[in-house]
């Protein structure tokens, strides 16, 4: 084995564990305050990375503008979908919610996939991204670089509002009692409507990231969501550096297990999630229910 | 206690019966297989979302498990169907009662999300696996002669086969929820830790549930292989474990027919739209979304409300 490959397959991971991150991390802040499992997320995540290929094709907008409009337009549909079916549900069991997103998830990737088949459009690297570091022992695209540089600022960025900013201090306290933290005289459900729509724009950033590494696919984000859940698994659901850390950890697990032994690189995820539910069912950094 | 079921539903289920003897002379039959596969596979799954509250994302698992176990004991090992059948819904329980036992001490979505991903494994498993096929699956499954007297590759044959089948697995399941055992996952479906107070076992009876249900899927999933002549992925993917989700949603979670509507209401839908492509997916999820937001009771269980009688 060369070390060229060693790295390649790290780095692999690395990305993957970037996407994993961000999705999870999304979902992770969902379920903390409305106690829903977004199944929407992947689909959502897909929508992201066509935003950056209409505006493209349609306003010759690039990269840069798409990695700002895309988390924006998709956050503003989250907005809506939270307004207009999500909230009917907090009543009910939490089950209704999980459905009630797969459906939806059903039908945007329907329509995406009605409209623009099930091969990927290609989507170009920004010209300032493009080339690569010469590292010595493996050569290292800019892009690449970036895509993990800049997921891990995003997250880290999430984690500092929401573990150590006023802002952050309101969300954790509605997660614990919401009707106490309304009682407060904070907006509760302007801020559920906000933290859903926070939530899928994360999904949004990252299917830019992901526009030019795997192109721009209505299935992209079907393939995706059911690893991110597993790693929200065992990061454990609702934790916010659980599921930074494991998004990280499980990408890098996952590439080396492509190097080792690539017959299992598709079922390590589950492999641990299964291990990891025997000793610690709550998940690594969950708290126990 | 032994509780028998009310007199309606014995009618109901005479009706139904009736139907379903005279709707191949009238329906393509292999349409009708088709559904009464999944109808069964709709039942085993509403066993434990409407009787013990547990929601099972991954019942793909023992509907393809089990498939790909029958094709193979069926074409390979040259075993007559009756045997492959059983061989098939062996593999389903024993599947059931490995995931099962990982799986029951979560509850509410942790459980949906980790049965999904358990589902996702035996998924990858399937890809990878050398005597699977792959994407091609297991393919041209001999049907074969049923205890050496039916033979299977006649039409009607098969069909009453398939449909005694149904209404075996339909009434085992009916039995347990009719039975003491029924009345206890109720009791813990309603109030855990009341029933567990009163000396349930209450992870023993969801586990012993858990695993009926994944037998009976399996049952459905190795008829299915031996019908359709066929064992592949579509059975394993997690879009499966979401069909049967909505089969049973539709129908009316925890009602007794009603995942047989759900089933034959579906497949249906399928069957006519299979020419719109993607489409069919939109329509799907669209059926998800109104059922989620204004028909949570599905068909059967608006049906019994009106009448005034559980259905």
């Amino acid at each position: 084995m060369t070390t060229q490959a060693l790295f390649g397959q790290l780095l692999i991971g690395l990305i993957n564990g970037a996407f994993y991150a961000l999705l999870s991390l999304g979902l992770s802040v969902i379920f903390g305050l409305l106690n829903i499992i977004n199944f929407a997320h992947g689909a959502l995540y897909m929508m992201g990375a066509f935003v950056a290929y209409f505006l493209l094709q349609w306003a010759g907008l690039g990269y840069w503008w798409a990695l700002l409009a895309a988390p924006l337009v998709v956050g503003l549909v989250g907005i809506g979908l939270e307004r207009a079916m999500l909230r009917w549900l907090y009543q009910l069991d939490h089950l209704y919610g999980l459905l009630l997103t797969f459906g939806l998830a059903l039908v945007i990737e329907g329509l995406f996939r009605n409209q623009f088949g099930s091969s990927g459009l290609p989507y170009g690297i920004p010209p300032q991204l493009v080339g690569t570091y010469n590292l010595g022992f493996m050569f290292l695209p800019v892009y690449r670089a970036w895509v993990v540089v800049f997921s891990l600022v995003v997250c880290l960025a999430t984690w500092f509002v929401i573990e150590r900013t006023r802002l952050g201090a309101y969300l954790r306290a509605a997660t614990e009692n919401p009707t106490l933290v309304q009682a407060f005289g904070i907006n509760v459900p302007r801020m559920i409507t906000l933290t859903y729509g926070f939530g899928v724009a994360l999904a949004a950033l990252a299917g830019v990231l992901a526009a030019p590494i795997y192109q721009v696919n209505p299935l992209m984000g079907a393939n995706m969501i059911i690893v991110v859940f597993a790693v929200v698994v065992i990061g454990g659901m609702g934790s916010i550096m659980g599921s930074i850390v494991t998004g990280f950890a499980l990408g890098i697990v996952e590439g080396f297990t492509k190097v080792f032994y690539p017959e299992a690189s598709n079922t390590v995820i589950f492999v641990i999630m299964a291990l990891v539910l025997l000793v610690r069912p709550a998940g690594l950094f969950g708290r126990t229910a | 206690m032994v509780t028998a079921a009310p007199g309606h539903q014995r009618l109901a289920f005479a009706v139904m019966l009736i139907v379903l003897i005279v709707a191949p002379f009238v329906v393509y039959p292999v349409f009708l297989m088709k559904a009464l596969c999944f109808a069964l596979f709709a039942c085993a799954f509403n066993l434990l979302i409407g009787y013990v509250g547990l929601l099972s994302f991954g019942h793909a698992a023992f509907l393809g498990g089990a498939g790909y176990a029958s094709a193979h004991a069926a074409k390979v090992w040259g075993l007559p169907p009756e045997v492959a059948i059983v061989v098939g819904t062996l593999v389903a329980a024993l599947l059931g009662a490995v995931i099962g036992a990982l799986t029951i001490r979560s509850r509410g979505i942790y459980f949906a999300n980790i049965t999904l991903a358990f589902a996702q494994m035996v998924y990858f498993f399937a890809l990878q696996a050398k005597f699977t096929g792959g994407e091609d699956g297991i393919q041209a499954v001999p049907r074969g002669v049923l205890l050496g007297l039916l033979d299977l590759r006649r039409p009607y044959v098969i069909y009453f086969t398939v449909l005694a089948i149904f209404v075996f697995g339909f009434l085992i399941v009916h039995r347990a929820i009719h039975s003491p055992f029924g009345q206890v996952l109720k009791a813990i479906r309603e109030n855990e830790p009341r029933a567990v107070s009163l000396g349930y076992r209450a992870e023993h009876y969801k586990l012993i549930a858990f695993v009926l249900s994944a037998t009976l899927s399996g049952l459905a999933g190795a008829t299915k292989a031996l019908v359709f002549q066929l064992a592949s992925l579509t059975d394993v993917h997690w879009t499966m474990s979401g069909e049967v989700v909505l089969m049973t949603l539709l129908g009316g979670l925890g009602t007794v027919f009603g995942p047989v509507v759900g089933a034959f209401i579906l497949i249906g839908l399928e069957n006519y739209l299979a020419q719109l492509g993607a489409w069919l997916t939109v329509v799907q999820g669209a059926i998800f979304v109104v059922c989620v937001l204004t028909f949570r009771r599905g068909v059967v269980g608006e049906l019994g409300r009106w009448l005034g009688k559980p259905l």
